[in-house]
């Protein structure tokens, strides 16, 4: 379950991890530190593009709610859990 | 590099689960635009396929084992000396180097130039040592014991040793052990191939890396090309791995040649955990059989060793390039009984380069 608590600390993996990904148009990702690939979808590209910019959770999930027809609540939990993937791919 | 030099290389064996490094070698200094010289492939099988490949060597010939003694080996390259005029000679294979790095001075003697470590950089490097150099430079080890006898397995769990763990050879192979009667069995095998005394080592989960990079003998580690392992083969050598750029790793391994002021070629394995933590597993006394995406990336190592051996400029290395994969595959060549007879009953021949047939 997703709350406050939950997004009170930065769920995602430092910047300088996520700025480092090489990232294509088809959603495969390259990891040149760890050498790690892997894929993500349309939602998981855009999230991640938003990331290498800022990992600050709520402007990401204001663009998302805008984007997606989508209850806030059931953003922040997708959102929560794609954070928890990512820092198993590229570190924390 | 616009004299014509002769080099000779070791390591001509690449059974597809445990490949030697000495073909890559010379395929990187091959197909290296700098590179306009003869290669001597040198094996110690007469199936060892780069003693019949003449697009990477000019020539193939047999070497006696390690274990044949100093007048063997040194009588053998004597006469291979007296006909290839071999100025640079680049051992690839862990169980040569002690005899070669002690044998430096009858080598140079016979007009081969090495570019090797010293004994004592040799020594400071092995196995039985990783944890006192991996603390000098800064990085985990995991914990190595070295035994001369099975019985250790027997009680190895009162001393803090559980299942699995792995046993290895001073020189080389490594097997992963489940239960004493494993253990027993990898360790009378390793010990009949590679002697006293054998080590333990305990089990590190996590991914392989690997880097490998030359060391000029004055601290300073060369053209560093770092991996991640991919794929491995049953016996866990790479068969097919992705460059990176970790400078964890670097400094790391920068500290390790620094601390030893290495001198030649060398190979560092890592294990990485999850947190990015790296383990010092082993460092290699030679190129990885996987040398030839030092190329790939840039920088031609076996190249930069060459010019070091000669005393010549460096060629420059390329800005390090991450995301270049090798993927490594089998593949067989054709000879004919007449060429395994020259190998086995005259102790090699000579080759010829494929495009000189057209």
């Amino acid at each position: 379950m997703t709350s406050n608590e939950d997004m009170n600390s930065n769920p995602f993996p430092p910047l300088s991890n996520l700025q480092r990904l090489a990232i294509s148009e088809s959603g495969f990702v390259f990891d040149p530190v760890s050498g790690h690939n892997f894929t993500v979808n349309e939602t998981g590209l855009s999230i991640l593009r938003l990331l290498q910019k800022d990992t600050d959770v709520e402007p990401i999930l204001s663009q998302l709610s805008n984007d997606y027809d989508a209850s806030l609540r059931d953003i922040e939990r997708d959102v929560i859990e794609f954070a928890s993937v990512l820092r198993d791919f590229v570190g924390d | 590099m616009s004299d014509e030099i002769t080099v000779a290389i070791t390591g001509m064996n690449a059974k597809p689960d445990n490949p030697g490094p000495g073909l890559a070698v010379a395929r990187c200094l091959r197909e290296s635009p700098d590179f306009n010289g003869r290669i001597i492939g040198l094996g110690y099988d007469g199936l060892d396929p780069g003693l019949y490949l003449g697009e990477f060597c000019d020539a193939g010939y047999i070497l006696p084992y390690p274990s044949s003694g100093d007048e063997a080996l040194l009588g053998t390259l004597k006469t291979i000396q007296e006909k290839e005029k071999i100025d640079v000679f680049i051992p690839c294979l862990d169980a040569e180097l002690p005899n070669l790095v002690r044998l430096r001075p009858s080598l140079e003697e016979m007009g081969l130039t090495v570019f090797l470590p010293t004994p004592e950089q040799l020594r400071l490097r092995n196995k039985d040592r990783l944890k006192e150099l991996a603390d000098h430079a800064g990085i985990e080890s995991p914990e190595t014991k070295s035994i001369t006898s099975a019985g250790f397995f027997y009680k190895c769990q009162e001393q803090g040793w559980s299942f699995p763990f792995v046993v290895k050879g001073l020189f080389y192979d490594a097997q992963i052990v489940n239960s004493t009667e494993e253990a027993t069995e990898a360790f009378r095998r390793i010990a009949a191939a590679w002697g006293f005394p054998v080590l333990v080592q305990k089990l590190i989960k996590g991914e392989e890396y690997n880097l490998t990079a030359v060391g000029d003998g004055e601290g300073n580690m060369l053209g560093a090309v770092m991996m991640k392992k991919m794929a491995v083969t049953s016996k866990g050598k790479a068969w097919a791995g992705i460059s990176i750029d970790d400078k964890t790793l670097y400094d790391a391994s920068a500290a390790l040649v620094k601390a030893i002021s290495w001198r030649g070629p060398l190979e560092v394995e890592v294990m990485r955990d999850r947190h990015g933590i790296y383990q010092l597993i082993e460092i290699n006394p030679r190129f990885p059989a996987w040398i030839y995406l030092s190329a790939g990336v840039g920088r031609n190592l076996p190249l930069a060793l060459l010019q070091l051996a000669l005393g010549k400029p460096l060629p420059e290395f390329d800005d390090t390039r991450t995301g270049k994969m090798f993927i490594r595959y089998a593949e067989e060549t054709i000879t004919s009984i007449n060429e395994f007879e020259d190998v086995m009953m005259k102790g090699g021949h000579s080759l010829t380069r494929p495009q000189d047939n057209k």
